[in-house]
């Protein structure tokens, strides 16, 4: 299969032992697969690639989505059913609230004719999801070709390895398939295959490879890279448009758009500015600079006695209660008392703006505690505005 | 009771609570139980109608305040779905990640004015952007079963509104199914592509010329959503995007951090978001405080000691303009209901009209006021008698009292504005950086007596010439905007005053050239002075006229680094001097300027700027006199700042244990009355249950309780303790269990 080789670049080993596993299509296959690599690491790409060009019968579900069992098992189901019946006859939608229903229902749909005789694959992405749902879940699915006596392969796909999966009570042990990362070569290869078609592709690699050498350091999402590529790509043409500078002349264009990418390093891609604000700020050619990131906008302006609050709170969290007397008898006389009306209703106003954090049980009623949750930072700036010196009271900086 | 039923057994009936309904109208609460003569009827219309012109005045600012900021998301919106739409084979759309447009509006800790913008927000952009918006609440998301069910049911509400209604019983079905957002998308599917051929819609909103409107979703208090849920959300529609066009508005009260600290770079690399901030709830108490109290278009006025109580609680306690426009209300309903010549309270017509009906008791009411007192004693004998004793005399008098009372507000108002144009931007704002600062000023004391006056004066004679002419262009911009003739006069003076500077300019470019720069320069070197002095404020100086003293404060204002050679130069002349203060080191500067001034011909510039400074004075001292030097003050002005706070910082708890511990207080019940330490019988149980509660300890001892509970309760209804059947007796001493339900319990104390 040429195509399939142009489809999935650098991924050969994993895809020639998926096709060696998966066999003839009558074959009865491993029960299940189990798939690990990290993010982007063409996990989901290569096998819905590979079920899709061979024409396989498979149910792609996301666990995800599925945040019920029952959700996920109707869905499977549903799926099923829609691959057997030939168009048209849409049957009614599948209830199914067990997985020993699912197991009747399955063994029901699988009867039909278009599914007969050859290899059912049932694909669950995100596959960490099920270990939160029943605990009967992950192990029936491991061993579902022997459950329900067709031939089906479960493929699960997972960023996390195997052994975090394995229940404590045993199971079915699934075949483990790891995806490496990819690494440069691979990424530039994968990078300069989608070109586009108004330049050649001798152009673009040499951008990505620039590229690369910006963010391969902070970065190896090939999805954000692509990303980034696209992002940033018209402002490498940018000499090349304006005739300042021809496709080959890589050592201008390079010192074009070098700047700009660090920068957009420290702003689109921590996401401090948006990918429609950049590309809006690239179109107009102003400086990144003037527009704020989120970051920016730490402040927070509190009434007045709520920022007294907060410190008490604060001094209270991070100093020992023994250290009490030492600070506030010497400095005696510097807090001015003042009459804290409404301090309840100030307190769970905080809460409900997560300054503070409720600890311990919700069902204690009297003196119930609290932690105060922001930063040194920030209660440094909120002392400041009612110039009082939090630093003299706390117990690390003494 | 019958039933319908023929079998034999027990059923329950409900009791069939018929309650009466007691309806006092509202206005006779007004009454306090006195005579009609104090117009109470009309005093509560009155406030009603004042309330109303507040309120839609309220109103409307805060559309006006919200206009730019729900303007600009209208147009993101906009933005960000066209480009959703164009279903482009563009290289780079194809290739690019889809991220969900994001709006992070960052609203501000008053929470509680919050439901007021999204409300206003979700009906402008359901009128100008897409009939699907929904609004999600953390609480009501524990989960992401609980987020989509909600989301799913909202947007199907919205559909209904939007569409015939005949519908409805097949949604009410569908609400049980779980909703994924697989079903969330054929729903959506199903009804972009059911409407659209079916053109004759009522509401064709401008949405409609979109083949696919997007779908809204306000995150109202995104800081308490939990992490789990929001990112489970935001990966599942991001893998629905294409199908399900969504658009999220997360509300944030803090500051937009809070998105990074809630979402993973994994989940917020998903998220296109564009930050947008509404306007500081302190701008916007000033827009209100400008629009309601600085104007005459409402007669009500605060006085100080009220408006400090609203405003304090504003920046001490909770930044909400709703809680400062309640006070408001509460201030204005208080004025009507407990001041009865609060009837003349509204404008100026219709007010001299009610006096001609005013009765003989308002007519007392009248020359009991303090104020109107102090102004009769001021009068002739003749007059005072008049006053005291003809009827026809007084109300005329108050007619033209009243007129006085108009027009000085009239003049106050204008005259204030112009000072804060000229005190707002001086270095420490002796007056304060906002208007209302300077209105609790003026309100307090005679502001002529005050320092902070004084100083603002000073400084002023310092400015120089373009701040000046700032100033004066700001300050006239005032008094032509104003309708009022009264102060005409002031507006052309000030023009005078602009036709000066500018022909100082003229003259500057003649011979005479070097005069005014050497003026800037002089009040250049002032500044320094100023500033040089707020650097070094134990600079020895010298307040003896000598010339060397002036020469080392020279040195100070000239330049900081000199500040070794001009310890040297005073030090000596400071030998025996104490060491000075920042008032003496003011005062010094200042007897110095003085020295210059009369050593030094003045210049032009400082001759018209004497003039400017002297001519502010004038108006102030004229014009923004103390309220309570006005006769009939009490008629406008609301000045009961004891029984706001009381209202205000109501505290539930002491309420609730004087209603359990004193039900008199409340109910006003005769039979109620009691001395201390006793319980009357006939009180309510609750309260009787209370009481005894009280009575014992930490600990409660449950059957002594309910025993002393029963004694006290069969004493009530006087009856014999052996005539009561113990099955009533044992339904007596359960009674305090009951009650421990319904008693705020002492643990929770």
């Amino acid at each position: 299969m040429p195509h399939l080789e142009n489809m999935v670049l650098c991924r050969e080993s994993q895809v020639s032992t998926l096709q060696s596993l998966f066999g003839e299509r009558h074959h009865f296959s491993f029960p299940s697969i189990f798939i690990y690599g990290h993010t982007a690491s063409g996990k989901t790409y290569v096998t819905q690639t590979l079920l899709k060009s061979l024409e396989l019968p498979h149910v792609f579900v996301n666990c995800v989505e599925c945040f019920t069992l029952r959700l996920l098992l109707e869905q499977i189901l549903n799926k099923l059913n829609h691959l057997s019946s030939s168009e048209g006859e849409c049957s009614t939608q599948i209830t199914c609230e067990t997985f020993n229903d699912f197991v009747r229902l399955f063994k029901q749909i699988t009867k039909a004719e278009s599914l007969k005789d050859q290899t059912v694959y049932i694909v669950l992405d995100k596959a960490e999801y099920l270990r939160d749902m029943e605990a009967n879940l992950l192990p029936g699915f491991l061993r579902l070709q022997e459950l329900t006596d067709r031939n089906v392969t479960v493929i699960f796909l997972s960023e996390i390895v195997w052994e975090k999966f394995r229940p404590n009570t045993g199971c079915f042990e699934p075949f483990v398939l790891y995806f490496p990362d990819y690494s440069i070569g691979n990424l530039q290869k994968i990078l300069s295959h989608d070109h586009p078609p108004e330049y050649s592709a001798d152009f673009y690699a040499a951008y990505i490879n620039i590229l690369l050498g910006v963010f391969y350091t902070v970065c190896r999402d090939l999805k954000e890279l692509r990303h980034l590529a696209v992002l940033n790509f018209p402002k490498y043409c940018e000499p090349v448009v304006k005739g300042e500078a021809s496709e080959r002349d890589t050592r201008k264009l390079w010192r074009n758009i070098e700047p700009h990418l660090k920068k957009a390093m420290q702003t689109v891609y921590l996401r401090e500015i948006s990918s429609s604000q950049w590309e809006k700020l690239q179109k107009d050619d102003t400086d990144p600079g003037q527009l704020k990131g989120l970051s920016a906008y730490t402040q927070v302006e509190l009434p007045y006695y709520s920022k007294f609050i907060l410190i008490a709170a604060y001094l209270a969290s991070y100093n020992p209660a023994r250290t009490d007397r030492r600070f506030f008898l010497k400095h005696h006389g510097k807090i001015k008392k003042t009459n804290f009306l409404k301090k309840h209703e100030k307190i769970t106003s905080l809460v409900t703006l997560q300054l503070l954090t409720l600890v311990g049980h919700d069902d204690q009623l009297d003196g119930p505690k609290y932690k105060c949750t922001v930063s040194l930072d920030f209660i440094r700036a909120i002392a400041r505005t009612v110039n009082f010196d939090i630093i003299k009271y706390l117990y690390d900086f003494l | 009771m019958a039933t319908s039923s023929v079998s034999k057994g027990c059923f329950v009936f409900k009791p069939n609570f018929k309650k009466r309904k007691i309806s006092v109208p509202i206005e006779d609460y007004f009454n306090k139980g006195k005579n009609e003569s104090e117009d109470s009827k009309l005093r509560f219309e009155t406030y009603q109608l004042i309330w109303q012109q507040m309120k839609s005045e309220t109103e409307r600012l805060q559309e006006e305040l919200n206009k730019n900021l729900f303007d600009s998301l209208i147009e993101f919106l906009q933005k960000s779905h066209s480009v959703f739409q164009k279903n482009s084979r563009d290289w780079g759309c194809q290739i690019k990640l889809r991220e969900i447009p994001t709006a992070a509006l960052v609203l501000g800790v008053n929470v509680t004015d919050h439901d007021l913008t999204f409300r206003s927000l979700t009906e402008v952009l359901q009128n100008n952007v897409t009939p699907y918006v929904v609004s999600l609440q953390a609480k009501d998301c524990p989960d992401t079963k609980h987020f989509l069910q909600k989301l799913a049911s909202q947007l199907m509400d919205c559909n209904v509104d939007v569409q015939s209604k005949e519908k409805e019983s097949v949604q009410v079905t569908q609400k049980k199914i779980y909703y994924s957002m697989d079903s969330l998308s054929t729903w959506y599917m199903n009804v972009t592509q059911k409407t659209d051929p079916k053109i004759p819609r009522k509401k064709r909103t401008p949405s409609s010329q979109w083949q696919s409107p997007p779908v809204v979703l306000i995150l109202k208090d995104m800081e308490s959503f939990t992490t789990k849920v929001l990112q489970d959300f935001i990966i599942i529609s991001s893998q629905h995007l294409h199908e399900f066009p969504l658009i999220l508005i997360f509300g944030i009260a803090t500051s937009p951090i809070v998105v990074h600290r809630l979402l993973p770079h994994a989940v917020s690399s998903l998220l296109c978001i564009e930050l947008f901030q509404s306007l500081s709830c302190k701008e916007h108490l000033t827009t209100v405080l400008d629009k309601l109290l600085l104007t005459t278009q409402f007669p009500f006025k605060l006085s100080e000691k009220v408006l400090q109580v609203l405003t304090n609680i504003f920046l001490y306690h909770d930044f909400s303009i709703q809680n400062f426009i309640k006070g408001l209300q509460l201030s204005l309903l208080e004025h009507f209901y407990s001041q009865p010549l609060s009837v003349l309270c509204c404008n100026l017509p219709e007010a001299k009209r009610r006096i001609n009906f005013l009765s003989d008791n308002q007519c007392e009411n009248i020359r009991r006021l303090p104020s109107f007192r102090r102004y009769v004693e001021k009068q002739a004998s003749e007059k005072q008698v008049a006053l005291l004793t003809n009827e026809r005399f007084l109300k005329e008098e108050t007619q033209s009292l009243l007129e006085n009372l108009h027009v000085y507000h009239t003049n106050y108002f204008l005259v204030l504005r112009c000072l804060h144009q000229f005190t707002s931007s001086l270095p420490k704002y002796p007056l304060g950086r906002q208007i209302r600062e300077l209105y609790c000023t003026c309100l307090e004391k005679n502001i002529l007596d005050s320092e902070e006056y004084a100083s603002a004066l000073q400084l002023l004679r310092m400015l120089a010439k373009d701040e000046l002419m700032a100033m004066l262009q700001k300050c006239f911009k005032v008094f032509k905007s104003s309708s009022e003739k009264q102060l005409g006069n002031t507006a052309k003076r000030i023009e005078e005053f602009l036709a000066q500077f500018q022909s100082l300019d003229a003259a500057a470019l003649g011979p005479m050239s070097a005069e005014p720069v050497q003026d800037e320069r002089a009040s250049l070197l002032d500044w320094r002075g100023m500033s040089v002095r707020k650097c070094h404020p134990m600079v020895p100086g010298a307040p003896s006229r000598s010339r060397a003293g002036i020469i080392a404060l020279w040195c100070i204002c000239r330049t900081t680094e000199a500040k070794e050679e001009e310890e040297d130069t005073s030090e000596s002349q400071s030998k025996g001097l104490q060491k000075t203060d920042l008032y003496h080191l003011q005062k010094s500067l200042l007897e110095m300027k003085e020295l210059r001034r009369t050593s030094k011909r003045q210049t032009k510039f400082e001759v018209l700027r004497e003039q400017l400074v002297s001519f502010i004075d004038s108006l102030v001292r004229e014009y923004l006199l103390l309220p309570e030097t006005q006769p009939l003050h009490e008629v406008l002005y609301f000045s009961a700042a004891h029984t706001l706070r009381q209202h205000l910082n109501a505290a539930p708890r002491i309420a609730l244990h004087t209603a359990l511990n004193n039900p008199y207080y409340y109910l006003k019940n005769e039979a109620l009355r009691s001395e201390e330490g006793c319980i009357p019988n006939v009180a309510p149980d609750i309260c009787i249950a209370y009481k005894l509660h009280l009575e014992c300890s930490r600990l409660i001892n449950l059957v002594d309780w309910s025993e002393a509970f029963a004694t006290v309760v069969t004493a009530a209804e006087k009856m014999d303790a052996n005539s009561v059947t113990s099955e009533e007796r044992t339904e007596i001493i359960q009674y305090p269990l009951k009650s421990i339900l319904q008693c705020p319990s002492k643990h929770t104390e």
